[in-house]
């Protein structure tokens, strides 16, 4: 029976091994033990025992050459035995091996690449997520952990406190200050800024040729819109009820209020829609922070809502009006108009049946709400009267794709078309 | 209770377990005509013989290895180094043989024993007679590292060290040995104190100041002193590094949300290091303050009476510590 | 405490001793079915190690693996005399001795392959075996470190008054480290049960002993009044007579013995080092392996002596190969460790409080 020569293991280290010199020719005669070639290890230079007899039929490797632990190198057989099988077997193996010891050579090799390939993917994937204070460069604020946690806990910006701490660091005992003092608005005013707030979405390759791509036809924000016509119907029997409830109290709800809260619920749910493009990555917010256009004497702005989809709509709707009432006295601070997520824009109180409205950058999407109508609508094969509303999106398609749009709509629909699902 | 020494705690450990246990017997260089170099084990050889109180030559890895070989078929070793400074010649014994010995035997040889005697400085001994050497021993697993600071922990630990199943490292303070405390009557019944329990020995709530061994009562002193500024400190001991008692420490830190480490060693690559280490990585969100260290200065102990004071951690340097770590200046 | 055992260790009891063979033959005392015994437990070492080289040489053994090849007969010789219930040490090269006292092919086989059913459970590998049971104390791994345990293990011995011995194996090379004159010091002092044989190989590694000490092996132990003997350790049946004197001495307290056992190591020192090179000719190791093979001259001598024929050796060598592909078989079958195992066996004793491993294992 032949027996295969490889290439073996000389060394604890040795992956390749070099023939220095082959000691036996083709054609010798071969006994178990003899020395059949020296071979150049990572080490020194070690003795190739043959381990079986016969005739050294084939030598495989020529002085010189180099092959890998494993592969096959010579063939000792019986004069005449036929081995034509193992010296092609051989001839496509060199450096590679061959038989069962070579296929987990093999595989060991594959997983070392795969392996490289995580390492080298790994820095990449380090960079995507980069901390926001850097990226803010001047806004980083110094904080101990603990004061970071408490003014998160408390609602607290840090930006608003003084640091005590060497530095300016902002350590424990200055956020118990502020607690005790105040901080005017705190628990409304915070910007996501914890980790927790949001998820950081690393650009796939699509995703960055879409962006450059529609940015080239459209103009720096590619904006695609997609609008609903919804039944309002159960919505103005709900705020009717809502109304009558909170008649006690002298308040009183709009189908704003309505739209917002509904919006700020859906957006929950669709966190794609709920983000910013950040020019290398996407940032998801995990709070809601609704931005509501507000039209003032000379111009817009937008108040936000700060965790409006925890808020309950006549929470919501106070303090729209409170912020729009000092928005129109132009009495709002920064952190007031900025930070949202995501806005909305009605122009129904005009009359306007739909309208498209523009993006906020860095925001991914606005809704432009229409009036509130009752309009002909078939149903059943019957034309009906219904209290009918249209709402358009409008969608930053380098963040936003068509198909996200249209489910985030539909779910705010199924809001509004059966308020009662809020509750499920 | 009664008051009696660091030392005397010791030999009463030392003499009660080799009454209840016949395997247990003492070894090292002085320990049986001359008492023992710091007299831990006076009287042993007259209760004991020679056969279980031995006088070794000077030869440090010879009988720690020796020791190992008597543990690895069942005896309780307890090996005397006169201090750990010459321990260093038996690294080897303790490090390839005691530490390694149950695993790479796949769990077939324990080795049960107990490697005792003073670290640190004590009074212008210099470099080579002052060296702390707790961390090299800490690093490697397979042993255990005690430290006790009073003359109740020293016999409770070193009982419960004779009693354990793997090697452990048993550290003393040269400048303990006469040190004072209450200790449980040996009437009273078997007095032993599990490893792996710290001992909150002053309680704060301000600040704590985390340590072991000699330096616990560096510690109790700073604590004294802030108290008077109205600063209230707890002091824990660790008393074990391994098992090491990581949720006293956590307990105290998220209790006071700042930390000074202090120990008689070096800081760099110190037991200090470990401790900052854990801290920060479990208990981060309730730090107010970065974990600050108390050590010995990084250079070998001098002789010169002011150099050494300058060199050893120092009841002013804890202080200054533990007011930086609570912002006042 | 393992109760101590008196009868004769099972090697020297098969057969009777009655039976002479030829008087000038130095053959007096064993019979031919101990002599054969011999000669099947030498062969079994050697086919042993042959394997190990072969399954080092396709990878399924890794890391250091140091071959007995050549110095069988120091195993044999020495540890066969012992009782059961005697205690081994040796340093790294440490295989055959592991099967001369008593551990099985299999189990052994398994713990170069690094698998579970090792002796060791895959965690110790080629330099430490060890065999608690068998008394097999253990391969160690840094050169000298053996020799202060066994001086412990035959305080422990003195300690309990029994009358077992304990081996302790080192190489030539360990008689330079401080650890050999502190373990012989003590040895000779406290009279300990302590035979120390050098397999004394000429070279520690690559450097032949004469350029690294002044006096030849059997003199270093001088200094430490531990009587020294030097034997031919290729002779089997001179080493065997040697250690049962020296065994009786030991047992009847008379303490520590020396021996400068004179073998050759056939291969390299270790699988990544090569036979012959800088420190030793092709011509040297050619010439040792014609005259010093400790099988062929046990061979010889029962052939010279008509105790044996060629088909009894075949027969012999027949069952050594099938006990050695059993063996690897057995290591083949057996599993690797689990995962679990990486932190099992670094304590006997896992402490009810506190934290013992710090890389967040018992976090």
């Amino acid at each position: 029976m032949a027996t295969k020569v490889h290439m073996e293991a000389l060394s604890p280290t040795m992956e390749e091994g070099q023939v220095v010199k082959w000691l036996k020719a083709e054609g010798d005669e071969i006994a178990n033990g003899d020395v059949l070639a020296e071979i150049e290890t990572d080490k020194a230079t070690m003795e190739l025992v043959a381990r079986g007899e016969g005739i050294l039929q084939k030598v495989l490797l020529d002085e010189g050459g180099t092959a890998a632990v494993g592969a096959l190198i010579a063939v000792i057989a019986e004069d005449g035995e036929d081995i034509s099988d193992l010296v092609s077997e051989g001839d496509d193996a060199t450096g590679e091996g061959s038989g069962e010891e070579d296929e987990a050579a093999a595989k060991e090799g594959e997983e070392e690449e795969s392996k490289e390939e995580e390492a080298e993917a790994a820095p990449e994937r380090d960079k995507a997520p980069a901390p926001e204070e850097g990226e803010e460069g001047d806004g980083r604020v110094k904080a101990s952990p603990l004061a970071r946690r408490l003014a998160a806990d408390q609602g607290i910006e840090l930006r608003s406190i003084e640091g005590s701490g060497p530095g300016g660091r902002v350590v424990k005992r200055d956020v118990e200050k502020a607690m005790e003092e105040g901080v005017p608005d705190a628990p409304r005013t915070t910007a996501p800024d914890s980790e927790e707030d949001y998820v950081d979405v690393s650009l796939s390759q699509m995703r960055k040729t879409i962006a450059k791509r529609l940015v080239e036809s459209l103009g720096p924000v590619p904006h695609f819109f997609l609008t609903v016509d919804v039944d309002m119907s159960r919505a103005v029997e709900a705020r009717k009820r809502v109304n009558a409830l909170l008649e006690k109290e002298g308040k009183k709800i709009s189908f704003n209020d309505i739209v917002l809260k509904a919006t700020a619920m859906a957006l929950r749910k669709h966190p794609e829609c709920n983000a910013h493009w950040r020019e290398d990555h996407v940032r998801r917010f995990n709070r809601v922070h609704l931005a509501v256009a507000v039209a003032i004497d000379d111009g817009l702005i937008t108040p936000v809502v700060r965790d409006a989809d925890r808020k309950g709509m006549a929470e919501i709707s106070a303090e729209v009006r409170e912020l729009a009432g000092r928005a129109r006295e132009k009495k709002l601070k920064p952190e007031e108009y900025s930070g949202g997520t995501f806005s909305v824009s009605n122009l129904g109180m005009f009359g306007i049946e739909d309208f498209t409205a523009v993006i906020n950058p860095p925001e991914a999407g606005i809704l432009a709400v229409g009036a509130l109508e009752e309009r002909p609508v078939a149903r059943d094969g019957e034309v009906i009267i219904e209290p009918r509303m249209k709402i358009t999106m409008s969608c930053d398609h380098r963040v936003i794709d068509g198909a996200q749009g249209a489910r985030f709509l539909q779910s705010l629909t199924g809001i509004l078309e059966e308020p009662l699902a809020a509750l499920i | 209770m009664a008051t009696i020494t660091y030392r005397e705690a010791l030999n009463q450990a030392l003499s009660e377990e080799m009454r209840r246990d016949e395997s247990v017997f003492l070894m090292g260089e002085e320990v049986a005509e001359y008492d023992g170099a710091y007299k831990v084990s006076k009287g042993l050889l007259d209760e004991f013989g020679d056969r279980r109180v031995v006088d070794t030559p000077i030869s440090e890895l010879g009988f720690a290895g020796l020791g190992v070989g008597a543990a690895m078929v069942g005896l309780r070793p307890v090996i005397e180094f006169m201090t750990f400074n010459f321990a260093f010649l038996a690294l080897d014994q303790i490090l390839n043989s005691a530490a390694k010995m149950y695993y790479m035997s796949g769990g077939q040889i324990p080795v049960p024993m107990v490697f005792r005697g003073p670290t640190g400085a004590a009074l212008q001994l210099s470099s080579q007679h002052s060296h702390a050497c707790d961390t090299y021993y800490a690093h490697a697993p397979g042993l255990k590292l005690v430290r006790p600071a009073t003359p109740a922990d020293a016999k409770g630990l070193l009982k419960a060290s004779i009693r354990d199943a793997d090697p452990v490292i048993f550290m003393e303070g040269e400048m303990l040995y006469n040190l004072k405390g209450e200790v449980p009557d040996p009437d009273d019944g078997d007095f032993v104190i599990p490893l792996g329990v710290a001992d909150l020995k002053h309680e704060g709530g301000d600040v704590s100041i985390i340590t072991h061994g000699s330096t616990v009562h560096l510690a109790l002193q700073a604590a004294k002193k802030l108290e008077k500024d109205g600063i209230h400190a707890d002091v824990l001991d660790l008393r074990s590094l391994r098992p090491l008692d990581v949720d006293a420490i956590l307990e105290s830190v998220k209790k006071t949300n700042r930390a000074v480490y202090l120990e008689e060693g070096w800081p760099y690559v110190g037991i200090g290091a470990q401790i900052v280490a854990t801290i920060q990585e479990e208990a981060f969100d309730h730090l107010d303050a970065p974990v600050l260290r108390v050590c010995q200065a990084d250079v070998p102990m001098p002789y010169a009476k002011n150099l050494e004071q300058l060199a050893k951690p120092s009841v002013d340097r804890v202080i200054e510590a533990c007011n930086r770590v609570l912002y006042r200046s | 405490m393992a109760e101590t055992k008196t009868e004769k260790s099972k090697k020297a009891a098969t057969g009777s001793k009655s039976e002479k063979s030829g008087v000038e033959d130095g053959l007096e005392g064993f019979s031919k079915e101990e002599l054969h015994s011999f000669l099947k437990e030498m062969l079994l070492y050697r086919r042993f190690e042959e394997k190990a080289e072969e399954a080092y040489a396709i990878g399924k053994i890794g890391g250091f693996c140091h071959l007995h090849i050549g110095q069988e007969a120091v195993a044999l010789g020495f540890i066969g005399p012992l009782r059961d219930d005697d205690y081994v040490f040796t340093s790294y090269r440490d295989h055959t001795q592991g099967l001369a006292k008593g551990l099985k092919p299999g189990p052994v086989m398994a713990e170069l392959y690094g698998r579970d059913g090792g002796c060791s459970r895959g965690k110790g590998g080629s330099m430490h075996i060890f065999g608690a049971e068998e008394g097999f104390l253990g391969g160690h791994g840094i050169v000298g470190g053996q020799i202060p345990l066994a001086a412990g293990v035959g305080w422990a011995i003195r300690y309990r008054e029994e009358d077992r011995v304990c081996l302790c194996y080192l190489g030539d090379a360990a008689v330079n480290q401080g650890a050999f004159h502190e373990a012989l010091n003590m040895s000779a002092v406290w009279k300990l049960p302590v035979i120390y044989v050098v397999e004394n190989n000429e070279y520690g590694m690559g450097t032949h002993f004469e350029r690294v000490s002044a006096l030849p092996v059997v003199e270093r132990a001088k200094g430490t009044g531990v009587p020294a003997h030097s034997i031919d350790g290729q002779d089997v049946i001179a080493t065997w007579r040697l250690m049962e004197e020296l065994t009786e001495k030991a047992r009847n307290g008379e303490g520590p013995q020396y021996v400068d056992a004179r073998t050759y190591r056939f291969k390299g020192h270790s699988m990544s080092d090569p036979v012959h090179g800088v420190y030793r000719t092709k011509d040297e190791v050619e010439e040792k392996k014609k005259s010093e093979d400790p099988i062929v001259v046990l061979r010889d001598r029962l052939f010279d002596a008509d105790l044996l024929s060629e088909d009894e050796l075949d027969a012999l060598d027949e069952q050594v190969v099938e006990i050695v592909d059993e063996a690897v078989e057995f290591a083949d079958n057996s599993p690797f460790p689990e995962d679990e195992e990486l932190y099992t066996h670094t304590y006997a004793e896992i402490n009810e409080h506190g934290r013992l491993f710090f890389d967040g294992r018992d976090r």
